[in-house]
This record gives C-alpha cells, structure tokens and sequence, in this order.
C-alpha cells in the first residue's frame, strides 16, 4: 500500500467513525468547540498514562519484561508524565469551557488559542517519542534541553519547558481578556490569580543546580505548589462552577465557599510546603513547620465535601447529568481521602523518617491524583458530552446505563484496590527496609523480595488492569452516551 | 433575620482569602531566602564539593537523637586531590550525568524519585561495597556495566547498561560521595555505613 492509498484509507475510517459517533459539533459554542479538543487530547493522554502505568507495574513482577527496551525508568517517566499532561489539559479545557458563560462574551483570542492548543500538542507528541526513542543522552547541557531533564514529574527537556510557558501565557491572557472585555466575577477573579500563581510557579523549576539541596528546594516549589495549592484551588472553581450549572446551587453560596476554600488551602498549603523539606538537607525548623501545616491540610478538604454533599442533598441530587454528578461526589470522597487522609498518615516527621521513598509515597500519590484531579476531569467530560450531543437527558435510568455506572465502578474500585496494595507494600517497606534494616541497599532489596510485598505488587497489577479496563469502557461510554436519547435536558434554575 | 452575619459574608472570606494567601507566601518567600543562605555550598548542612576529598562517615548522635554525617580527615578520591574548582567541576559532571540518565524514574535521591531500585542519598556509604578499598572501582564499573555486574540482591532486577563513560561515572561517584555528606536532619535512620564493619 502506497503512502497515498494510506492516506486515503485513515481518511475514510476516520470519517466512518465520525459518522458512528454522530456528535454535532454545531451545538457547541467556538470555546466549547476549542475546550473539546483539549478533552479528547485528555483521554487519549490518559490511556497512555494507564498503559504505561501497567508496563511498569508487570516489571515490578517480571523485572525482564522489555528489559533494554523500555525499561523501568522510561515506563514510569511516560506514566507520570502523561498524566500531568492529561490533567493539565483537562483543566485548560474546563476552563475555555466555562470562560464564554461566565464572562458573558466570546473568547478574545480564540485563532490564538486554537494555535496554542496546536503547538502545545505537537510539542507533547515529539517530547514523548524523544523519551521513547531516545531515552537518554549523555552528561551534559544539550541533554537537558533536548532530551531529557531527569527530574521526577517535570523531566520534559527546557525547550519544552519553554514552549509550554509560552502556551500557558496565551492561554492566561485568553482569560483576562475575555473576562476583561465581558464581566468578572468572583470565580473569574479566583481562577486568574490561580493561573498567575500556576504558570509563576513553572518557572522556578526551569534552571540546572549542582547543589541538590536548592536543586528539590526549587523542585518542590514547582510540584508541591502545583498539586496541593494552585490545582486544588482550580479545582474549586471548576467545582463551584459546575454546582451552578448542574444542580442549580446559588452564585453567592458558591462564590463565598470558594473564597473560604481558597483561604483554608493556601493558608494550609503554602507552607505544608515544609514538609517535603525535611530531609532534603534544609534547615530543621521545616520539621516543625511542614509537620504543623501540613497537618491542617486536610481541613479545606473537608470544606469541600461538606460543600458539595450540602449542595446536592438541599437540591435533593436533581439533575439531568447523573454521571457528572456522580463524579463530582467521587471528587468530593477522593480528594479528601486521597489528599487528606492518606497524605496526613505520613506527613509528621516522625512518621515521615520510615515512610519518606517507600511505596506510601505511590499508594497517596495513585488515590490523590485520581481523587482530587482525575475524577474532576471525568465529570467535565460528561458535561461537555452532554451539550455536544445537543443537551440531551443523562440519568441512571437510560438505555445503556450500565455502561458509565460500570466505568466509575471499576474506575473507583481499580484506583482504591491498587492504593492498598501499595500501601501495604509501604508498610512493609517501613518496617524491614526503613526501622530494621536502615534503609541500606540490603535493606531496600530486604523489603523489595519479601512475600508480602511481592504480593502487594501482584494484587497492584490485578487492581491495575480493573482500572485499565474501567477506563476502556468509559472512553467507550463517553463516545456513545445520548447517542439515541431524544429527551431534553430540564431547565437548572438557581434557588 | 435575614441579615447574613460577619462570618458567613462573601466580603468577608474574599479579604480573609486574600490576607491568609498573602500572608503564608510572605513567610515562605522569607524562609525560603533563610534556608537557601544555610544551605549553599560550603556551609554547615551542605559541605563544599571539595569535601571528596575527605572522610565520611554517618554515626548516630546520641545528644541530637538522630544520624549526623562526619566529615573525618583526608580520604582521596581516585588517589587525587581536588581543588574547589575541580571539585565543583566532577561533582557538576557526575549531578547532569544523573539526570541525563534519569535516575530518578527508578532510584530516589535524598528519598524523592520512583521506588523501582535502592535510595542513593548515602549509597557512598553503603555495605554492599564490600569494603573501602573496593568501593571506587565497583562503583565505577558497575555504572559502565551494569548488566554485567548486577546487584540484584536475589530480585532480578538490573540496572540497564545506560552507556555511562568512565568520566561521567568518576562524576557521578564523586556526586554520590559528596551528596552523602549532606546533612539530612537524620534520614536515613539506623544506617549502618561501610565503616562500621571496621
């Protein structure tokens, strides 16, 4: 077959898809239309993300499964990685999808925007088949701008780094100007000091350090400061938006919630800093302070259950999208078990010197991170679903309900059964590497070939491909929801 | 009674947010200009990258109730004698050749990283090195090598060979033996170092 005949061919499937989808893309607004493209980037991000996820956890049982090829390191870069992305990408959907309404006007720089979109994507394409084919490079500076920067989370080499603050600051000046030109709000004064906060943050982890103690001082700044203030706080607005739009919650009552969460999480959570400052070389004075704050993390956490459990019950859970509601409770439930609950369990020093590097560490990171940030996402996706389907009628109650009830079941049960597999691990880990063995390279290996962990890492791998498989029929459902619902969404009216 | 109360007006958490916000990065900013003057190297926490030429040791302190590292007299590297230059030098080499090869993604470094092979913040010190007068070359051809001179401590899993030269390993060797010198506030605790067997 010629490069032409294969052309042609992608062309005809890709359109006997669209036709097997059936969505209208004229029931979306030009900012809806720009939002969907960031969601369907989403997903498939978010497939890698599992996929790769699932690699790296068959090595941990098979060490030599695709030993030289894609090894560990490259599996779990990707893995990590690609649900950064995801997640960013999600948000920034969320956010062109909410911008025209609550502004009241059309998005300014919407060519801009659709460039962005194009740039950032072509981008996270090459930086992942950089990390793919190449892997590594030597040691010096070129590999850190073109390959690689070797540094958990944020590995995506300089160029990318500054590519992506150019989009973000596209994207930034994309919400000042539309809310500028329309009207603001308190949501849209929140979420544009957030993205100031969120795209700042990115810089300070763009610079080459020897001395590794301000080399993580700087990291953490970008990581910790991203994931349990700025994203939890844009979480809040999208999930205070998403209260209005989907039960009908007050703007007053959300608006002055958002504020008490933005007090609570920054309050809470700049200086919860400390605690990834305890044994990186800073001063002591961080075990106190990281222990003390980081101790009152959960609390906004709290807030936030009460706020959407009040909101849906005093609205009696009348809506006419049951999935997006459904994940907007499971946000509410993982964000504060995920966030709060399993991150406070290690967060005190003294706790934190046995647990500090052990697989605690992955079981928090697996439950908050789909917790807080997955789950969010999800709910948007079924939202905007909704309205590109022509504002059809989602409930429990339609034909093939199965389907996304299904999906948040095993998503759910995946995501929680791996949590305690690794949690277990980390037990163990805590207890024969850590307090008998003093954390030498006997001591890691100790822990890593006893019966118990081995275990742990097989039920992980089980619980991994229940997620993979929830996520499956999710993308499955996402395609084909409403798809022959002929009923209208009821009108939402604001009491 | 419809009045809303003080503490349950938007007014109200809007300034609270906005005092609260300001507030907390204000004292990290100040912290954070506190704790990176004590922690630049050649302080009291982080030894200068010359300190490879030195001793190390990690013994626990019975007065401060935690590990301190300790830093003893000379103790070449590579049977040479660093000036700061050229130790800042091989220890820059060794830190991008970490990177450059993404450790992180299987080993933790200071305990941050993956979870897929062993903690390298005191691997200088470590037993498995069999003793001091070994320690320089296994290391050296273990990182060149890796998969033929596994340490797999009976889990199968090996180090990929991730074309590692000899000077980006003497950098990384020198990068390790300094890291461990870093004064961590006691993590790890209860290690035993490869002086102790003496």
């Amino acid at each position: 077959m010629n490069a032409k005949e294969l052309c042609e061919k992608s062309r005809a499937s890709m359109s006997e898809f669209k036709t097997w989808v059936a969505l209208d893309v004229s029931n979306l607004s030009p900012g809806q239309q720009l939002a969907v493209k960031y969601f369907s980037v989403a997903v498939i991000l978010f497939f890698a993300q599992l996929l790769f996820g699932m690699i790296a956890a068959t090595q941990f049982i098979f060490p030599n499964f695709l030993y030289g090829w894609l090894d560990f390191s490259v599996n779990r870069m990707v893995h990590i990685n690609a649900m950064v992305v995801w997640m960013l990408y999600g948000f920034i959907g969320c956010t062109y999808w909410l911008l025209e309404e609550e502004s009241g006007t059309e998005i300014v720089g919407l060519k801009l925007g659709e460039l962005a979109f194009w740039v950032l994507t072509g981008a996270v394409t090459l930086v992942v088949l950089v990390y793919l084919l190449i892997q590594t490079g030597a040691g010096k500076d070129s590999t850190l701008w073109f390959i690689n920067e070797g540094r958990e989370y944020i590995e995506a080499p300089r160029w990318a780094d500054i590519g992506i603050v150019i989009v973000m600051l596209i994207f930034f000046y994309n919400v000042v100007a539309t809310f500028s030109k329309g009207k603001w709000s308190g949501i849209a004064g929140v979420l544009t000091l957030d993205l100031v906060a969120l795209a700042g943050m990115y810089t300070a982890g763009m610079f080459y350090m020897t001395n590794i103690t301000h080399e993580q001082f700087w990291w953490w700044w970008v990581i910790h400061l991203w994931v349990e203030a700025t994203w939890e706080v844009l979480v809040g607005v999208i999930m205070a938006w998403s209260l209005m739009k989907l039960l009908g919650v007050k703007r007053q009552i959300v608006t002055t919630w958002l504020y008490i969460e933005v007090a609570l999480m920054f309050g809470s959570g700049i200086l919860g800093l400390g605690h990834h400052y305890f044994w990186i070389g800073t001063p002591e004075y961080w075990l106190a302070i990281g222990g003390f704050f980081s101790a009152l993390e959960p609390i906004p956490l709290v807030a936030m259950v009460v706020h959407a459990m009040y909101d849906a019950g005093s609205h009696s859970f009348k809506n006419s999208n049951h999935p997006a509601v459904a994940w907007i409770i499971a946000q509410a439930f993982g964000n504060f078990f995920g966030a709060g609950v399993w991150g406070f369990m290690h967060t005190l020093p003294q706790i934190n010197l046995y647990t500090h590097g052990t697989q605690w560490s992955a079981s928090h990171g697996h439950l908050a991170f789909f917790g807080a940030y997955a789950t969010i996402n999800i709910a948007f996706f079924y939202l905007a679903i909704q309205h590109w389907r022509g504002g059809v009628w989602m409930s429990g109650g339609t034909a093939n309900a199965w389907r996304w009830k299904w999906a948040l079941g095993l998503l759910n049960a995946g995501v929680l059964g791996m949590t305690i597999a690794l949690l277990i691990a980390g037990y163990e880990q805590s207890f024969i590497e850590r307090a008998t063995e003093g954390s030498s390279w006997g001591g890691y290996f100790a822990a890593q070939n006893h019966p118990s962990f081995q275990s742990a890492m097989v039920w992980r791998w089980f619980f991994g491909l229940m997620t993979f498989s929830g996520l499956i029929l999710l993308i499955w459902d996402l395609l084909t929801i409403g798809k022959d619902e002929t009923r209208k969404v009821q009108e939402i009216i604001q009491h | 009674m419809n009045e809303t109360p003080v503490w349950a007006s938007e007014s109200f958490w809007k300034k609270t947010a906005i005092w609260v916000t300001a507030g907390a990065f204000l004292i990290l900013v100040v912290l954070t200009f506190d704790s990176l003057s004590q922690t630049s190297a050649g302080g009291k926490r982080v030894p200068a990258y010359s300190v490879i030429n030195k001793k190390i040791d990690y013994v626990y302190d019975a007065k401060l109730h935690k590990f301190m590292p300790v830093i003893g007299e000379q103790e070449l590297l590579f049977g040479k004698e660093f000036s700061e230059t050229e130790a800042e030098q091989l220890v820059m080499l060794g830190k991008k050749t970490t990177q450059a090869k993404n450790c992180m993604n299987c080993h933790t470094l200071l305990g941050n990283g993956a979870y897929y092979a062993p903690d390298l913040t005191k691997a200088w010190l470590d037993q498995g090195w069999i003793n001091k007068e070994a320690r320089e070359k296994m290391m050296i051809e273990f990182l060149m090598h890796p998969e033929k001179n596994a340490r797999t401590f009976g889990s199968n899993r090996k180090m990929p060979n991730l074309g590692i030269t000899e000077d980006e390993a003497k950098g990384v060797v020198a990068f390790l033996k300094w890291m461990s010198s870093i004064d961590t506030n006691g993590f790890p605790h209860n290690f035993k170092t490869i002086n102790a067997e003496e």
